[in-house]
């Protein structure tokens, strides 16, 4: 070949290597200043009672425990509430509805769902529920919760069941093997590990979720686990104790940041263990 | 190309009556009649008629898109899966057509398959080879781990797998998984094995095993065998059926259909003009 050519072709190699790895170290010390600032300012605030005591009023002692407390149960429930509904609508989309016009409709409307703004879904679950109740509660913010998380179950179970062979749900089928257990004997077992990976996605993903709470759970200075009622969470707690003028509130939302990015990162290390495991 | 139907028009008369002398030692066990088969609007089979005998092993050939593997399909139904996909016409099976058959799971206890890939379930060999006895009986622990260790026995998988019985059935070679979904299938005691290029996947000493089995399981079974390779219908089949755009060509004994085949268009495949 010619010389000209393949020199030139170094060159071009060297230089996309060369900017893809300051691309990439761009984004690393992105993340990773990030994740100092954060820890920095977050171990200051862990301490027993960040665990144990209640958001505090400005100026004296206290923990996020009922926000704590509040965000476990609302991020539960909500999943919960979203786990069998987006598993059957999942697989009804890739077992029972593949070539029909409500599986295409149903796919659609799902992957629209997927994208919207959080907020927005705060503001229609506060439209119905919140408006409805006439006032704002736990429930709500359940509710909320589990109409974010819906879709992306809905998706992963989908893509998930869509990657098991046909072969092997002809085998099953070969046998003499009646559908529905075809599918919960032999597919969902196949996917299982990618199932449980998008219900552990969506729990980090809701988890961190603060504008449909504003609307729905709102917020609670107390100890309470009254879902009829305003709920403490994390994620609202931090959004106003970040930007009040008190330091022992900047602290503790500083404190309350680190807890949710560790559970969203064990739940994402968790995930990818889960899928790991089977390859 | 342009004088094909001139040919099968000739291939006809020996095909409708299967081609072969009745045989009382291996009577007819499948009957297809008249079967025309369409994806959507696509025909995939015209006027398709064979005999296929029981405790024998069939082999049908043909260039790929002739339609051998979707006469396979309609054997045990497996196309009904799909919609879109129909068959028209008669398969006898004991005197019975199961294209009228409204009950697949019993027809499918009837008739196993294997397929061109080993489809090992995921889960241990134990469960993979139990599953589909669970469908049919319920059996005592000590006589449903007898008929799973008959079935590996069976399919000469026993002496590999003995000590790994809970392991998941993925974790063992192409080979010895594809003989894995023959004991599956073996275990529920079916009458019919219908297996669709089931060593294309395989290297040639799995190949070989697992010609070595289609022949001994000929004794008990009525084989029907789809196959790209030629050399393994003539070493592994005593009947072959030559198939060519959805049409049943020549169907013999397989020493005559690779030897003096009757017709022009069978000569030039197994001889490697086309196809």
């Amino acid at each position: 070949m010619n010389r000209q050519v393949v020199k030139r072709r170094h060159r071009r190699d060297s230089f996309m290597t060369a900017l893809s790895l300051v691309m990439t170290g761009i984004v690393l010390f992105t993340l990773g200043s990030i994740l100092f600032t954060l820890i920095w300012n977050g171990l200051q605030a862990i301490r027993p009672s960040l665990f144990l005591e209640s958001t505090p009023p400005p100026g004296s002692e206290g923990g996020l425990a009922n926000a704590i407390v509040g965000s476990l149960m609302m991020t539960g429930l909500g999943i919960l509430i979203a786990t069998p509904v987006g598993i059957f609508t999942g697989t009804f989309l890739a077992e029972y509805g593949r070539h029909n016009r409500l599986a295409e409709i149903v796919r659609f409307v799902n992957d629209i769902l997927l994208s919207p703004p959080s907020i927005i879904i705060g503001l229609f679950v506060y439209g119905i529920v919140v408006i409805g109740m006439g006032h704002f509660s736990g429930w709500a913010g359940v509710i909320a919760l589990a109409v974010i998380a819906v879709p992306i179950i809905i998706r992963t179970t989908e893509d998930m069941l869509s990657l098991v062979p046909d072969a092997l749900r002809e085998a099953g089928a070969a046998l003499g093997t009646p559908r529905w257990m075809v599918i919960t004997r032999i597919s969902y077992r196949a996917a299982f590990q990618g199932m449980l990976t998008g219900i552990l996605l969506a729990v980090a993903r809701v988890s961190g979720e603060t504008a449909p709470l504003l609307f729905t759970a709102l917020n609670n200075q107390f100890w309470s686990t009254n879902l009829n009622a305003p709920l403490a969470n994390l994620p609202v707690v931090i959004f106003q104790f970040a930007m009040s003028p008190y330091d022992d509130w900047r602290s503790l939302a500083w404190g309350g940041a680190l807890l949710i990015t560790t559970a969203v990162l064990v739940l994402n290390i968790a995930a990818r263990l889960t899928t790991s495991k089977k390859a | 190309m342009n004088n094909i139907h001139d040919l099968t028009e000739t291939a006809k008369p020996s095909a409708s009556n299967g081609g072969i002398a009745p045989d009382p030692q291996h009577p007819e066990k499948i009957g297809v009649r008249d079967l025309n088969f369409f994806y959507g609007e696509y025909q995939a089979l015209k006027d398709i008629n064979i005999s296929i005998p029981d405790r024998r092993v069939t082999a049908f050939i043909g260039p790929s898109g002739c339609g051998k593997s979707t006469l396979l399909r309609t054997m045990n139904r497996i196309y009904n899966m799909y919609p879109g996909q129909r068959a028209e016409g008669a398969i006898m099976v004991d005197g019975e057509n199961i294209l009228a058959q409204r009950d697949l799971t019993d027809l499918r206890s009837k008739i196993g398959m294997v397929f061109q890939k080993p489809t090992p379930f995921p889960m241990s060999i134990y469960e993979n080879v139990a599953f589909g006895i669970r469908l049919y009986e319920k059996l005592g622990k000590t006589e449903l781990e007898e008929r799973v260790v008959w079935a590996l026995k069976r399919v000469a998988l026993w002496n590999e797998v003995k000590d790994k019985l809970q392991q998941p059935g993925t974790g063992l070679s192409g080979g010895q998984q594809q003989r894995l979904c023959v004991a599956r299938a073996v275990a529920v005691k079916p009458e019919i094995l219908l297996m669709d290029e089931p060593a294309s996947a395989l290297d040639p000493i799995s190949t070989a095993k697992l010609e070595e089995l289609m022949e001994e399981l000929r004794e008990d079974y009525c084989i029907v065998i789809v196959t790209h390779n030629m050399q393994q219908a003539a070493r592994a089949a005593d009947f072959t059926a030559f198939m060519y755009l959805g049409e049943l060509v020549e169907f013999g004994p397989s020493e005559q259909i690779f030897t003096t085949p009757a017709n022009e268009r069978t000569r030039d495949y197994v001889t490697g003009r086309f196809g």
